[in-house]
């Protein structure tokens, strides 16, 4: 489904990742593990095209999508949930998932993916109204979320989800990538939080300076001994 | 009493009709976080065209909205696809004051190219008689402005709150990569917005044509006001600029009647200064918002 194809690319004359290669086939769940500057978020933002590869390229289902706008990878049915949530702090909570399906395929079932997608955050029904800016780090962690479901994407992206979380908000966020897994949706994610990730993957990639050192089963990875040391501390 | 009353209404007048030029500068400088001092002659634009189509067609100046606005909203999509867009790679945002502020030069000359020095009077239509309310008279162009402002404010805010299209703007200004993320494409709609945001002093200057001469230089006068309002009101607060434009309109008329009316002027920058020095964020503004550089 996702094809990233030996990617170099950076910030303006920066490299930060080299030949970077992955796939992730419909309805897996493939989780990038690797330590803070490792070039996560960096190839995140790659395959939501806010960085152009300078080299290589990203296909989505065949096509090339490595040279299209931002909006353009949104509405081929990708969507990122980006780090640090990034909600609109202005806009109340119903504003921020309306927002969420402003992609052309989402906007004309939007009432029907709200009232899905609350099932899913009944916490977030009782707050509809507040501005997101008045909400709790994990309940806007779950409006991020939220929003990121309601463009109905093929392929889900979480940027650490779980950062700056207390453990049992951290819990119920893991609860909820795996119920969307479950729903049969392809989930790409990236995480510090490798034993959970892992427990929750089917696919793993580990990368180290820009570098993909590792890929394999998620199972084998956590018996990998290069993981446990470096990431289970173990 | 009765000359204050006519003073007030004299000001509450003067105050709708800055806000129909102060609503657009705004909103350009809210979304598109761009400072357009272009926006007087955008107004001096849209002035001329009211008095061309007027003299040429023989309507009704208010009748040449329907072709003026849509000229000035395609004027102002232009300024900012053409003009202000290429600018927004360089990250430097005094280049795109520079840019606007060479508009502006570029649009005095063409019209004083075109029409000379000389004023342009643009027939009235009977809208320069005065009516009386109550114990007060005001002419009832001055009143159709005036009215039209609150029009204007309250369909914008409509706009912005309730419509798609608004809400995607508003997405926009709050946090543009992650308005870019849910699939908003950025560049089109900071070209809508200021797009509208020009067609807003459009629909003002057919308002104003017939009140007031046109000449090359009248959007100078008219955008300095524009400024200290947009400041006062909160950068980017569209009833902040409504308000505040009333405000400036009541100094501007009590100034002028109990201090002198050479002295007007003075006393409005005088307020901009210590609004500036006071409260930066002015009386509506709640924040300033982030700049339009992603993370
Ligand atoms: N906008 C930017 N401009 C320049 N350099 C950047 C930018 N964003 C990130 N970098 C650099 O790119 C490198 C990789 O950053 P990236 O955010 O991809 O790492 P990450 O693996 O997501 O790390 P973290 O776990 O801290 O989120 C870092 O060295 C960082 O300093
Ligand atoms: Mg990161």
């Amino acid at each position: 489904m996702l094809d990233v194809r030996n990617v170099d690319a950076g910030y303006g004359s920066t490299v930060i990742l080299q030949d970077v290669s992955l796939r992730v086939e419909a309805g897996e769940v493939v989780t990038i593990v690797g330590a803070n500057g490792a070039g996560k978020t960096t190839t995140l933002r790659t395959i939501s095209g806010l960085v152009t590869p300078k080299s290589g390229g990203v296909f989505f289902e065949g096509e090339e999508i490595s040279k299209l706008q931002p909006h353009d990878v949104v509405d081929r049915g990708i969507t990122l949930i980006p780090e640090g949530r990034q909600l609109f702090p202005d806009m109340s909570v119903r504003e921020n998932l309306l927002m969420g399906a402003h992609r052309r395929d989402a906007r004309g079932v939007r009432s029907e993916t709200l009232a899905e997608v609350l099932d899913l955050f009944p916490r977030l029904g009782e707050r509809l109204e507040q501005h997101a800016s008045s909400l709790s780090g994990g309940e806007q962690q779950m409006v991020a979320i939220a929003r990121g479901m309601m463009a109905r994407p093929r392929l889900l992206m979480f940027d650490e989800p779980s950062l700056g979380l207390a453990p049992i908000i951290v819990e119920q966020v893991f609860d909820v990538i795996s119920k969307v897994a479950a729903s049969g949706m392809t989930v790409l994610i990236v995480e510090q939080n490798v034993w959970h990730t892992l427990k929750a993957a089917d696919r793993g990639y580990v990368l180290e300076n820009g570098e993909m050192v590792l890929d394999d089963a998620a199972e084998a990875l956590l018996r990998n001994d290069h993981v446990r040391q470096a990431y289970l501390g173990i | 009493m009765q000359t204050f009353l006519q003073i007030i209404a004299n000001g509450l007048m003067l105050g709708g009709l800055f806000a129909i030029v102060a609503v657009g500068l705004t909103l350009i400088f809210g979304i598109v976080k761009v400072v357009n001092f272009a926006h007087g002659e955008f107004l001096m634009v849209g002035m001329y065209l009211t008095f061309l189509l007027t003299t040429g067609l023989g309507v009704h100046p208010y009748a040449t909205a329907v072709a003026v606005i849509p000229i000035l909203f395609v004027l102002g999509a232009v300024t900012q696809r053409l003009l202000i867009q290429p600018l927004m790679q360089a990250r430097d945002e005094h280049i795109q004051i520079f840019a606007t502020v060479g508009l502006s030069t570029a649009l005095i000359n063409l019209a004083l190219l075109i029409f000379g020095a000389d004023i342009a009077n643009t027939p009235n239509y009977g809208v320069r008689s005065q009516i009386e309310i109550g114990p007060v008279r005001i002419l009832e162009g001055q009143l159709w402005i005036f009215l039209a402002a609150i029009l204007l404010v309250i369909g914008l805010q409509l706009f912005l709150a309730r419509t798609n299209t608004g809400r995607a703007i508003r997405a926009t200004a709050q946090n543009r990569a992650a308005a870019r993320l849910m699939g908003i494409n950025d560049r089109f709609i900071y070209v809508l917005t200021f797009g509208i945001g020009a067609a807003c002093v459009g629909f003002g200057s057919a308002l104003i044509a017939p009140l007031y001469p046109t000449s090359p230089t009248i959007g100078t006068y008219f955008v300095l006001i524009a400024f200290v309002i947009v400041v006062l009101g909160g950068l980017g607060s569209i009833p902040g600029a409504f308000f505040g434009a009333l405000i400036i309109g009541l100094v501007d008329a009590l100034s002028g009647f109990y201090i002198g009316s050479d002295l007007r002027e003075a006393v409005v920058f005088g307020i901009f200064l210590v609004i500036l020095i006071l409260k930066p964020s002015g009386l509506f503004g709640t924040r300033v918002s982030q700049s339009h550089v992603s993370p």
